[in-house]
């Protein structure tokens, strides 16, 4: 109740904060002082605890079971375990939006602080651009989805979390998830200030790629923590399946990965200034864009939690407002700085940059197109398309190959203008690649060439990277690195995907199913009561054509609150692959849907990803970086 | 001049995109697939479920009768709910049933026609789903009636019940 209350009023003292750190600023603006007004960094540091004990009261409110919130009364349930329903507080629609006030308030809070620096007026203007973004969100969490809605009679119980959502790796997804997505806030409200400012320089560059690095680092862990839950969670079996809320944070993914080797250059050449520009602005209002294809109900999805028109409105008003606001800044203020022009040569570090530039956009405009060509084709003639997996994979794939030999050759390249070195030892590991491609690939598919070509691509890269890694003791470290962990996930996914196999069958308690690479013997089931669920564990015996034996427990949970029946497989996880099992209830029958499945490789995708967010963290770090 | 040309026509590509985005949301979420009545069905080359041999659409809807194709699998669950149904429609005397044997094991698939009966007089095989959604099919189950001029009458989508059994009796009278 009181938390409630305290939570509420925070949240709409916030709102006030932003309109006088606006005030203050605007005036600090005019004024000739060289340091910022200390007042804008005290305001800015109280608008934060404001969102912080709001963010709290929520949290209470749910730990509390406090049914008298409308938020708490849809979303959670008193035999809930502790854990969940504090993760439940950013489960759910109004939840999550106030976590995204969190990091807006957040990271300019932290940016005011770490850019000390930068010129007062560029930081002035940041903070405008980045309070104009907190304000919209303010106004959208306040009119269209309170999270302190007060409700009258209290229930004496509550709907519950979707059981689904109940999950470790679901609980810490969103929070990192949201930090790298939210993040790129900063990136937009400084580039555009930076904009004004004429300020797009190498120190600016310097600057602005410390908070690119962070959102890249946070997004990549936070796709990845989907991935996870979705793998083992979801029950089809796969890590991604193009689903439009994957898309939308792939989106952003692929701008920020541009953004950041565009900005290598702009530090190493003060070249590309308006690509930096541009993708900044591109990165958040992909973010906003798939907040706004998620949340407003226009597409079908896991995360859609209400069908509210009003909210979908709200933000697709506001983001086109946005959208206005960086043209208008875009094409007033922006100067391309001519004498740089024009000078690339064609084998250069830039050039090989600006090639990978080029690759990101078209994987973007193929996942854009997927994502909203349905949206555009129901509205315009009222058909209405599914866009799958072949799609995107017909369209990506090719393009893989290409992007992977950039990628084994570009880094090797010098700045300005360079030839390539050690041609022979690179031509010896191009041989390498292919003739232990071809012994791998030769009996596992019948596109042999494709897959030939594609894997020894990524074989190459593989191979280039292992050796700078090792040979040139990290002499450029976090690139390697990072490049090494992104020929690890793509060898990882393509083996996945040549090698896995599935087994669907119905079966009885006793039976055994023999089929040609193994049986399966379905031993019994066991039921169990928990404080929130019931569960049917069954126990299966696999044997494999070499004769070894494995046990696999899926269990069906019944959750209580709300009535929903999920299957959890069971994984057995080892450094070479996944058995994967998961079982169905047969609705009045006693047969249960069985589906097996080997998935050889799926640890490496998660450790690849893990290596790529890791180069990014060691170059966040390493201070003297390319110098 | 030209910066002015390129912001006109972001500017009406952002407008385009809003009054979009603007009208989807008004739209339903819900699917309700829909058929065009004047499809025929398509000419294809199947396996056949017990003999193995590729058999033409042609020479399988080859009779001057109604049709009714029926996409099944043993591992799927409504399929046995309507099985019964297919049964006692497989009496009638003015209708074939050509089974569909939808991404199956071959062995429980004998095993599951042993068990509930054949109502089917003609059974062929798609592996890979190609030739269901060749068909224009969402799923499994399924049934198309097809009537004498070959071409689609109605889409079952789902199990049948007994209300669509009296509908597809009254269809063939």
């Amino acid at each position: 109740m009181l938390a409630n209350q305290i939570g509420y009023y925070s949240l709409t003292l916030g709102l006030l904060i932003s309109f006088l750190v606006c005030g203050v600023s605007i005036n600090d603006f005019k004024n000739t002082n060289k340091r910022i007004n200390q007042n804008i960094l005290t305001l800015s540091f109280l608008q934060l605890t404001f969102v912080v004990v709001s963010f709290l009261s929520l949290i209470i409110s749910f730990i509390n079971s406090d049914f008298s919130n409308e938020t708490v009364f849809n979303n959670s349930h008193t035999t809930k375990p502790l854990f969940y329903k504090i993760s439940g507080t950013w489960g759910n629609h109004e939840g999550s939006l106030l976590l995204w006030l969190l990091v807006l308030t957040l990271f300019i809070f932290l940016f005011l602080i770490k850019s000390k620096e930068q010129p007062k007026k560029y930081r002035i203007l940041t903070l405008l651009f980045q309070q104009i973004i907190i304000i919209g969100f303010f106004l959208f969490v306040l009119v269209t989805s309170n999270p302190f809605n007060y409700l009258f009679p209290i229930p004496k119980e509550g709907l519950g979390l979707n059981p689904i959502l109940q999950d470790p790796a679901l609980a810490i997804h969103p929070p990192i998830l949201y930090l790298g997505y939210v993040g790129t806030s900063i990136i937009f409200s400084s580039s555009l200030s930076a904009v004004t400012q004429n300020y797009i320089c190498k120190e600016w560059g310097q600057h602005i790629k410390k908070w690119v690095l962070v959102s890249w680092i946070f997004l990549t862990i936070g796709i990845m923590l989907g991935s996870i839950w979705a793998y083992y969670e979801l029950g089809w079996g796969g890590f991604w399946f193009w689903d439009p809320v994957e898309n939308v944070s792939l989106m952003p993914w692929l701008t920020l990965t541009a953004l950041l080797h565009c900005i290598i250059v702009l530090v190493k050449r003060a070249n590309l200034t308006s690509w930096v520009v541009i993708l900044s602005i591109a990165t958040f209002t992909l973010s906003m864009c798939g907040t706004f294809l998620v949340r407003s109900g226009i597409l079908n999805s896991v995360h859609t939690f209400a069908n509210d028109p009003a909210r979908g409105i709200f933000i697709l008003i506001f983001l086109f407002i946005l959208i206005s606001l960086s043209l208008v800044v875009f094409f007033l203020f922006h100067k391309e700085n001519n004498k740089s022009k024009n000078n690339f040569f064609l084998l250069s570090r830039e050039t090989s940059i600006l090639i990978n530039n080029w690759f990101m956009m078209y994987f973007l405009s193929v996942v854009l197109i997927g994502t909203v060509y349905p949206i555009f084709l129901d509205v315009i003639s009222s058909e209405k398309i599914s866009v799958g997996p072949p799609f995107y994979l017909r369209l990506i794939v090719p393009f893989l190959i290409p992007l992977l030999f950039f990628m084994s050759l570009g880094p090797r390249l010098k700045w300005i203008k360079s030839k390539i070195e050690n041609k022979n030892s690179l031509i010896i590991t191009f041989i390498v690649s292919i003739m232990l491609t071809f012994f791998i690939v030769k009996n596992l598919t019948t596109d042999l060439l494709f897959y030939t070509v594609l894997v020894s691509a990524a074989f190459f890269l593989f191979f280039t990277t292992l050796k700078e890694l090792f040979i040139k003791k990290f002499n450029n470290g976090p690139q390697s690195l990072a490049h090494f962990g992104f020929s690890l996930l793509i060898l990882s996914i393509l083996f996945n995907g040549i090698l896995s196999s599935e087994t669907i069958t119905n079966m009885k308690i006793g039976e055994k199913y023999v089929y040609s690479k193994g049986e399966i013997f379905f031993k019994k089931i066991e039921e169990r009561k928990k404080d929130n669920f019931n569960s049917i564990i069954a126990y299966f015996e696999i044997k494999d054509k070499n004769g070894k034996t494995i046990e696999l427990k899926p269990e069906i949970r019944i959750y209580n609150q709300p009535a929903i029946i999920t299957s959890e497989a069971d994984i057995k996880t080892t450094l070479l692959e996944d058995k994967f099992l998961v079982m169905n209830l047969v609705k009045g029958n006693e047969y249960f849907n069985i589906r097996y499945q080997v998935k050889p490789f799926m640890i490496w995708i998660w450790i690849s990803v893990l290596l790529l967010s890791f180069g990014g963290l060691m170059s966040l770090f390493k201070k003297k970086y390319e110098k | 001049m030209k910066n002015n040309f390129n912001l006109l026509i972001i500017i009406t590509f952002l407008i385009f995109c809003f009054v979009i985005f603007y009208k989807g949301l008004d739209n339903l979420n819900t699917y309700a697939p829909k058929i065009k009545n004047t499809k025929s069905i398509p000419i294809f080359d199947a396996k056949d479920f017990n003999s193995s041999a590729y058999l033409n659409s042609q020479k399988i809807f080859g009779e001057d009768t109604f049709y009714i194709v029926n996409i099944w699998a043993s591992w799927c669950v409504p399929c046995r709910t309507e099985h019964p149904l297919l049964m006692e429609l497989s009496k009638n005397q003015s209708i074939k049933i050509i089974g569909l044997n939808y991404r199956d094991n071959l062995d429980n698939a004998k095993k599951f026609i042993n068990e509930f009966g054949n109502p089917y007089s003609q059974i062929i095989i798609d592996n890979d789903g190609t030739l269901s959604v060749e068909l224009g099919a969402y799923g499994v189950p399924e049934s198309f009636i097809i009537d004498k001029n070959k071409k689609i009458l109605r889409k079952i989508i789902g199990p049948i019940n007994k209300e669509i059994l009296e509908e597809i009796k009254l269809i063939i009278k």
